[in-house]
């Protein structure tokens, strides 16, 4: 009845995992609770689940992202409290349980922390800056980003209902064969990445039809703003690679349901298959995350230095050469595979080549600022934190590139703090310097910038004095991955990367306080007009937060950066453009599809998990059924008749014109 | 471009390009959308037609990324017969002509259905639509016919790795065949019942697109795995 299921799945003699898992449950409950008490399920319901608007659905992939990078985060500190410990010594953690923890920590960080992250900035933020109203397929929307919560929610379920995967943050096999792990957590991780990747698939169709089928009269590809190439590129990079992670998972569960050969060591199967196929998603996979991340900074550093993007045109280039070239350099992940001198030159120049296209764009954000007027808001120190981490993660990463030299560093520490360092250094100081920039448009008011500037620091040098350390045990051949080791020279490094942590846990808590403490001071950080930042972008020319339907009429590009020619004839002129004839507006109504279908995929997902077949075709056919639900709808639209149009986009023209008054009493143009 | 210039007030109008009138060029007609637009993006928002038919068709692009990596492993595992039988002993071609037969001539009664919708004929909608399903039926029945032998002769799939690839591969397409005969099935209804909606044709247009590209997987499959396994 219920396949493998039973009551010794739970870890009754594990008291970490049952405490944390306990802490979590009340947590949950706790919130829900209070959501019933104080009434808000209909508005939750209303406003958010059911909610098919861009933003909405953007604020809630960032909001899973913050979570889920905290919980990551936790996961981070245990090890490292563990390597602290372990020295000559079993330290706290069993081995079985110090390899769960990396496992879901690496899966958790890249999956369900920057992936939702990044996809949801450009969520919030491509349809704004195209000047559209929504993106192409609104409630397919909705479902990616509940796809991608029910991955994050069963590998959340692992840590409490049986065990998580013990095979890395991607399972090789052997190992991830069921010879070796024959428990569910292999299981666990396959169900949730496919889940989850089905969504972020779909996201990434969506937002390349919309950057390719739906910008603003006039915004031609050459006037889009840098973010939204660089969103075109990473999501043009999800729909060719996404594919091929689900295929390669689709083999390793075929292997490990149905007794096929793809990856096993007998009947001809073949290992090294696996890595080939799952690095040709993986490489493109990081660029990925880093592409939106370099487009967060464009924007930021162009705004802050008020000067318009240098380059604008190179940058493009670079931009579609990374997103080409990171598809011919995935054999780099495993040169010692010994595919034989030739093959490992070719793919280590290749490799070397991207560093190219990413040079071009570090040379033009300092040009960028050079000559600009600087002003360090915090979105600022992020990008500056990230110019010089990033250029010393892409040498260790050329470096990594040559392949004698990977023969030496390869699966080391030094490897470790290579693509922590290009992660952390571009993807969360993006993540972060992107919240602070566009919270005040999603949510009208700004965050507090003392906080925000401390968690930088906290950040930045908390990064650099976890991680330098590892660099250097790397380099004096510390492996990673290590539950215990006996090597004294290590020590201190290891302890020092500890102290590191303590200082980015430092930073976590400043991020926390400082949401905590600019929800409670909003009426004074408060964005009246719409433009905190003196933007160039067309997010800058709606209200914060913006209606429904973005733009009340849309807006017609003429050049680069069409809201700052706007903004710069009205302090001209003192005048705003004249009103528009307004008209009524359709949008697309909300729909719960998505969360239903996030439902049945949870059921459908754990069922697969725990062989409860039955339960399997229930969530199948609920699915179809679903979808015959949808599809019969007859009302698609609703609209919003020209008279509220008018009466919101008047309320918007209003305190522009505030401002400009304010302005030309001051006497001080922008 | 120094970061005082003020853009002069004639440059308001400037776009050498043309690009922010767009009207005129888009052909009328696309279904529900602008008429102005261009579907290029520089007029303005496509019309949904356009925008649907476009996001199909990466969808399909990504779905032959996805067979693509089954055909590199199966190339993969080609000669990984670990002792068993290989595709020449096993493959009957002319079975597999009369499913490529079968699919094939699904394919264009597919387009015929298309060409009534454009007429708006329920009757012939509907009866293309009826022998384009029986025959992805009958593909179908021929592949699991195909599968069942196979595995009561004790070349299933956990004999060897290039027949893990070999199911899995074929599975994944017959899979597709089944999922669209189901999709199938829905449209018709959906026809029946609620005639040519602009949502409809564009459910029809996307339905048309998927079945032609299983077609065309199909002749990659029908390639890499059959002819090549024959003649290996
Ligand atoms: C500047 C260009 C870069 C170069 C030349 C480069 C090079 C490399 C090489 C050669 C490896 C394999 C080392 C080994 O396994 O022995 C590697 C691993 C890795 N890189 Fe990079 N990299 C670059 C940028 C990035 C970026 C931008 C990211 C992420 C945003 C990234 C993330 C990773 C990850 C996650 C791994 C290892 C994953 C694992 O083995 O678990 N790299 N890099
Ligand atoms: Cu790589």
């Amino acid at each position: 009845m219920l396949g493998k299921l039973t009551w010794d799945a739970i870890p009754w003699s594990q008291p970490i995992p049952l405490i944390a898992g306990a802490v979590v449950m009340l947590v949950l409950l706790g919130v829900l609770a209070w959501v019933v008490v104080k009434g808000y399920v209909p508005y939750l319901w209303r406003e958010w689940i059911t909610s098919v608007d861009h933003k909405r659905i953007g604020v809630m992939y960032t909001l899973l992202g913050l979570v889920m990078l905290l919980r990551g985060f936790i996961d981070a500190i245990m090890m490292r409290l563990q390597q602290a410990l372990a020295f000559q010594s079993g330290g706290y953690l069993p081995p079985e349980h110090y390899n769960q923890i990396f496992s879901a920590h690496g899966t958790i960080m890249i999956f369900f922390g920057a992936m939702p992250f990044v996809i949801g900035l450009m969520n919030f933020v491509v349809p704004l800056q195209l000047g559209v109203r929504d993106v192409a397929f609104p409630t397919l929307n909705a479902t990616s980003f509940w796809l991608t919560a029910t991955g994050a929610l069963l590998v959340n379920i692992s840590l409490v209902v049986g065990e998580f995967a013990r095979t890395g943050w991607l399972p090789f096999p052997p190992l991830s064969e069921t010879g070796y792990s024959p428990g569910v957590g292999v299981d666990y991780y396959v169900w949730a990445l496919q889940i989850s990747g089905v969504g972020t698939l779909m996201s990434g169709i969506n937002l390349v039809t919309t950057i390719l089928k739906m910008r603003a009269p006039g915004m031609s590809y050459l006037r889009m703003p840098m973010f939204c190439w660089t969103a075109l590129s990473a999501n043009m990079l999800i729909v060719a690679a996404f594919p091929i992670l689900t295929a390669t998972l689709a083999m390793l569960a075929l292997d490990r349901y149905l007794g096929f050969h793809f990856f096993t060591n007998e009947a001809g199967g073949n290992m090294m298959m696996f890595m080939n196929l799952i690095w040709a998603w993986g490489h493109p996979e990081v660029y990925i995350l880093v592409l939106p991340a370099f487009g967060v900074f464009s924007e930021v550093i162009s705004t802050f230095s008020r000067k318009p993007l240098f380059g604008y045109r190179s940058m493009v280039a670079a931009t579609l050469f990374i997103c080409i070239v990171s598809f011919t350099v995935w054999l780099h992940h495993f040169f010692t595979m010994g595919a034989g001198g030739d093959v490992n030159a070719t793919f280590g120049i290749a490799t070397s080549i991207i560093a190219v296209g990413t040079g071009v764009k570090i040379y033009n954000w300092i040009f960028t600022m050079y000559g600009g007027r600087i002003q360090y808001a915090t979105p600022m120190l992020w990008s500056v934190g990230f110019i010089v981490t990033f250029v010393i993660g892409g040498m260790t990463g050329v470096l990594l590139a040559v392949p004698p030299a990977d023969f030496m560093l390869h699966n080391s520490l030094f490897l470790v703090a290579h693509f922590h360092n290009v992660i952390i250094g571009a993807v969360l100081f993006a993540a972060f310097a992107g919240l602070t920039f566009w919270f005040p448009k999603a949510f009208g008011f700004r965050l507090h910038e003392g906080w925000g500037k401390a968690s930088f620091w906290c950040a930045f040098i908390g990064f650099y004095v976890t991680f330098m350390p590892l660099y250097i045990v790397g380099l004096e051949g510390m492996t990673r991955r290590l539950q215990r080791y006996d090597v004294p020279e290590w020590r201190p490094w290891v302890l020092l990367a500890g102290v590191g942590i303590i200082i980015l846990f430092a930073g976590a808590v400043c991020q926390v306080v400082q949401l905590v403490v600019s929800i409670r001071d909003r009426d004074k950080l408060r964005d009246e007009m719409g433009d905190p930042w003196n933007g160039r972008s067309l997010e800058w020319a709606t209200a914060s937060p913006p209606p429904a339907f973005n733009f009340a009429v849309l807006p017609n590009v003429q050049d680069e950066q069409p809201y700052w020619t706007i903004k710069q004839r009205a302090i001209e002129t003192q005048q705003l453009p004249a009103e528009p004839d307004y008209q009524p507006i359709e949008m697309p109504r909300n729909s719960p599809t998505g969360f239903i279908t996030a439902f049945f995929s949870t059921l459908t997902g754990f069922a697969l998990i725990w062989h409860i077949w039955w339960l399997v075709v229930v969530g199948l056919v609920a699915a179809y059924a679903i979808f015959v639900w949808f599809a019969w709808r007859d009302v698609e639209d609703y609209v919003i008749p020209a008279e509220d149009v008018a009466k919101i986009d008047r309320e918007r023209r209003h305190a522009r014109q505030a401002w400009l008054d304010a302005n030309a009493r001051v006497g001080e143009p922008a | 471009m120094s970061s005082t210039a003020l853009p002069a007030p004639h440059r308001r109008d400037a776009d050498p390009y043309r690009l922010g009138r767009g009207q005129g060029h888009g052909a009328p007609g696309h279904g529900g959308g602008h008429d102005h637009a261009t579907g290029h993006g520089a007029g303005g928002p496509a019309s949904k037609r356009v925008v649907v038919g476009f996001g199909f068709w990466i969808f399909l692009l990504s779905d032959i990324v996805m067979f693509s990596a089954f055909f590199a492993a199966h190339a993969v595992l080609l000669d990984a017969t670990a002792g068993g039988p290989s595709g020449r002993e096993l493959f009957d071609p002319t079975r597999v002509a009369l499913e490529t037969g079968f699919l094939l001539a699904s394919s264009f009664t597919c387009g015929l259905a298309a060409v009534a919708t454009e007429a708006r004929s329920q009757l012939w909608t509907q009866i293309f639509l009826l022998i384009t399903g029986l025959l992805g039926a009958g593909f179908l029945a021929l592949e699991i016919n195909e599968f069942t032998r196979m595995i009561a002769e004790g070349a299933g799939p956990q004999r060897s790795a290039f027949l893990s690839s070999f199911f899995a591969v074929v599975g994944c397409h017959g899979l597709h065949v089944t999922a669209g005969l189901l999709w199938l099935g829905t449209m018709m209804a959906q026809v029946f019942i609620k005639g040519f909606r602009p949502n409809i044709l564009r459910r029809l247009l996307c339905f048309n697109l998927f079945w032609h590209a299983l077609d065309i997987i199909w002749v990659a499959l029908f390639t890499i795995v059959y002819l090549i396994g024959l003649g290996t």
